[in-house]
């Protein structure tokens, strides 16, 4: 079917369609193209004057190790992150489905973690598993686990993880929710009467008929994971101890508006950006063609 | 052996609202039975009860003469057909089909065998491969008949299949159904709120109102004799002219000028009693007459049906409806003198709306 509309005046789509180009070349097209062009130069100690240094940049970055140990970290952490909280959040769906009474409450209670700043998150979780304060990082120990994320890699890797995760969920909830929600209960019936338990109408039904859904929200949960955690991070783990919980993202802060060296974060915000691009394509061209029915 | 029987069945909703009122009921195996009604008349919650997918607040449904009360849907042995069909939209036509044989655990070959011979009854063969998105409302419905049928089961539960379907689609597919369920021989219960299909499939006519049953019968029955007034004005297109009237002697009634003779009257009906006269559209003769005659229809306007004519105007200062073939009367008259056989004539209850037939 042909959708395409149809304007009498040549120029007025073009002007209907400025406002968006407009936001999106200012907020998107520019910085991207000034950290493209960064990436190629090298600033002076004092910031006074930079040069051209062609793929000089890039080659500094692609032999050091920190480099690889942060897309490590990246890839454990997001594959994590989104596991975690996609599946939480659509056993929490699932129930809350079924729940009625009291529904609008339970859901309103499962929202409120997606309104808190991940600043604030990142420090509620620090707070709590705090090794010698925290009142579960404080009972961890005296049960005997040698909890300790200020100094264990692999402890403070999983408490970022868990504030990722914490945070994510509410959003992801929202969504499982409503697609749960608009699957027709008679498919459900038919289901039950075609002998079908309740675990294998979840597993052969309502799961496959989710899939838009899930697809959608792996797509936003990477995104989210390789950006906004940042703010989590920070307030957490500052990516130590040694390096444990540095993420590319964090990476590129702690290079460049720390370390000085705007040329070289340049080159991996570019990088950084080239990987979200692919593996956002990726999935579009092969997850997405298996999920619509 | 697969008869249904419900007795006492009733059906209440939070907040005490009642949607059945203890129906009883015996489906002999093999038989059609036809819950026909309006919107909110309970049988739809009737069919879902013996689907087991509404509980049962009281009472029993049995079936094959296993109390099914407790048991779950999938192990009453039952197929249903839904009104938005209810296919699984991210399975082909086949897998839809084999879904419930395979969750039954029944050997590949075997499911493959049943799922060819289903399709071929149902001419769906072409499509076995395509997605349930990809077929007419037809084909859909097709599938949902081969997925009811390929389980072989001991019931049928049609919940208004019919109803998404178009005119002339409906009037096949009715048919269709009433032959498939005659071939296979499985009881069956079919609910619909067209009276059409629910005279013309049934082998037991049960018209429900407000959660009780109005009346059980063949399709005959419920025609030639309904039970209430309700029942009278639900099944029959047009509906049957209800007049009120007076019991003037034994056997004779008089109803807006006219004196008819009835012969399905109770012998204790008072002469001078008031009561409501039954008289269907089709069953009237009628014949033009001068206007103004005592006793005679004004006529207010024709409406055609192609193969007859609708006269409506009122009898007595009550509507009425006279239906005739077409050029019998011509359509300019403005009074119409009535008579009908005595057999045709319905007389009920004043207050209760019974019939007041013969015992």
């Amino acid at each position: 079917m042909d959708h395409r509309a149809v304007f009498g005046n040549r120029l007025l789509p073009y002007l209907l369609l400025l406002p968006q180009l407009a936001i999106t070349i200012v907020f998107f097209y520019w910085p991207t193209s000034q950290a493209a062009w960064m990436s190629f130069r090298i600033e002076d100690a004092f910031g006074t004057s930079t040069e051209f240094v062609g793929l000089e940049n890039y080659q500094v970055l692609l032999k050091d190790p920190a480099y690889y140990q942060a897309m490590l970290n990246t890839a454990v952490f997001s594959a994590l992150v989104a596991f975690l909280s996609l599946s939480i959040a659509l056993l929490l769906a699932v129930m809350a489905d079924k729940q009625i009474r009291g529904g609008t409450a339970y859901r309103t209670l499962l929202v409120w973690p997606y309104a808190v700043a991940p600043a604030i998150a990142g420090v509620l979780w620090l707070f709590m598993f705090q090794p010698s304060l925290g009142m579960i990082g404080r009972n961890l120990r005296a049960m005997g686990v040698d909890w300790n994320p200020l100094l264990n890699g692999g402890d403070a890797m999983t408490l970022v993880v868990l504030a990722a995760t914490w945070k994510q969920i509410s959003y992801n909830f929202l969504f499982f929710l409503a697609g749960l929600q608009s699957i027709p209960k008679s498919l459900i019936e038919a289901a039950a009467i075609d002998g079908a338990r309740p675990a294998r109408r979840f597993w052969t039904i309502v799961f496959p008929l989710l899939s838009p859904t899930t697809f959608f929200l792996l797509v936003v949960n990477i995104v989210y994971v390789f950006f906004d955690t940042f703010g989590i991070i920070d307030a957490i783990t500052k990516g130590g101890p040694a390096r444990a919980t540095e993420t590319l993202v964090y990476k590129v802060f702690n290079d460049g508006r720390l370390g000085g060296d705007l040329g070289g974060s340049a080159a991996q915000s570019v990088i950084l950006m080239i990987i979200v691009i692919a593996l956002t394509s990726i999935q579009f061209r092969y997850v997405e063609r298996k999920v619509t029915y | 052996m697969a008869e249904v029987t419900l007795s006492g069945v009733r059906k209440v909703y939070a907040g005490n609202v009642e949607a059945v009122k203890g129906v009883s009921l015996d489906i002999p195996h093999g038989s059609l039975c036809v819950l026909v009604g309006p919107s909110g008349c309970g049988k739809s919650t009737l069919l879902r009860m013996v689907a087991g997918l509404e509980t049962i607040s009281g009472g029993e449904i049995a079936i094959g003469g296993r109390v099914v009360n407790q048991v779950e849907p999938a192990d009453r042995d039952i197929a249903m057909v839904f009104q938005n069909y209810a296919l699984y939209p991210h399975m082909s036509v086949y897998d839809n089909i084999a879904y419930g044989l395979r969750n039954r655990g029944t050997p590949k070959d075997e499911i493959d065998k049943r799922v060819r011979e289903a399709s071929k009854i149902l001419a769906i063969e072409p499509f076995l491969e395509r997605k349930p998105r990809a077929l007419s409302g037809g084909q859909r419905q097709r599938v949902a008949m081969g997925r009811a049928i390929v389980r072989k089961p001991q019931v049928f539960l049609f919940d208004e299949p019919l109803s998404n379907l178009d005119a002339k689609l409906r009037v096949q597919m009715r048919v269709e159904i009433k032959k498939l369920q005659r071939a296979l021989g499985v009881t069956s219960i079919y609910v619909t709120h067209d009276q059409v299909e629910a005279m013309t499939l049934s082998d037991i006519l049960v018209v429900m109102n407000g959660g009780r049953m109005e009346q059980i019968g063949t399709a005959t029955d419920v025609y030639r004799r309904p039970a209430t007034t309700f029942v009278a004005t639900f099944i029959g297109s047009p509906p049957m002219n209800m007049l009120p009237g007076r019991v003037t002697g034994p056997g004779r009634v008089s109803v807006g000028g006219l004196d008819l003779a009835v012969d399905d009257i109770r012998a204790g009906v008072a002469t001078g009693t008031d009561i409501e006269v039954g008289l269907r559209p089709e069953d009237l003769e009628a014949t033009p007459a001068a206007a103004g005659t005592a006793g005679a229809m004004a006529v207010d306007f024709v409406e055609e049906l192609g193969a007859t004519q609708l006269f409506h105007g009122t009898l007595g200062g009550a509507t009425m409806v006279i239906q005739a073939q077409t050029g019998r009367i011509p359509v300019d008259t403005k009074a119409l003198a009535l008579t009908i056989a005595a057999s045709q004539v319905h007389v009920f209850d004043k207050g209760t709306g019974q019939r007041l037939g013969r015992e």
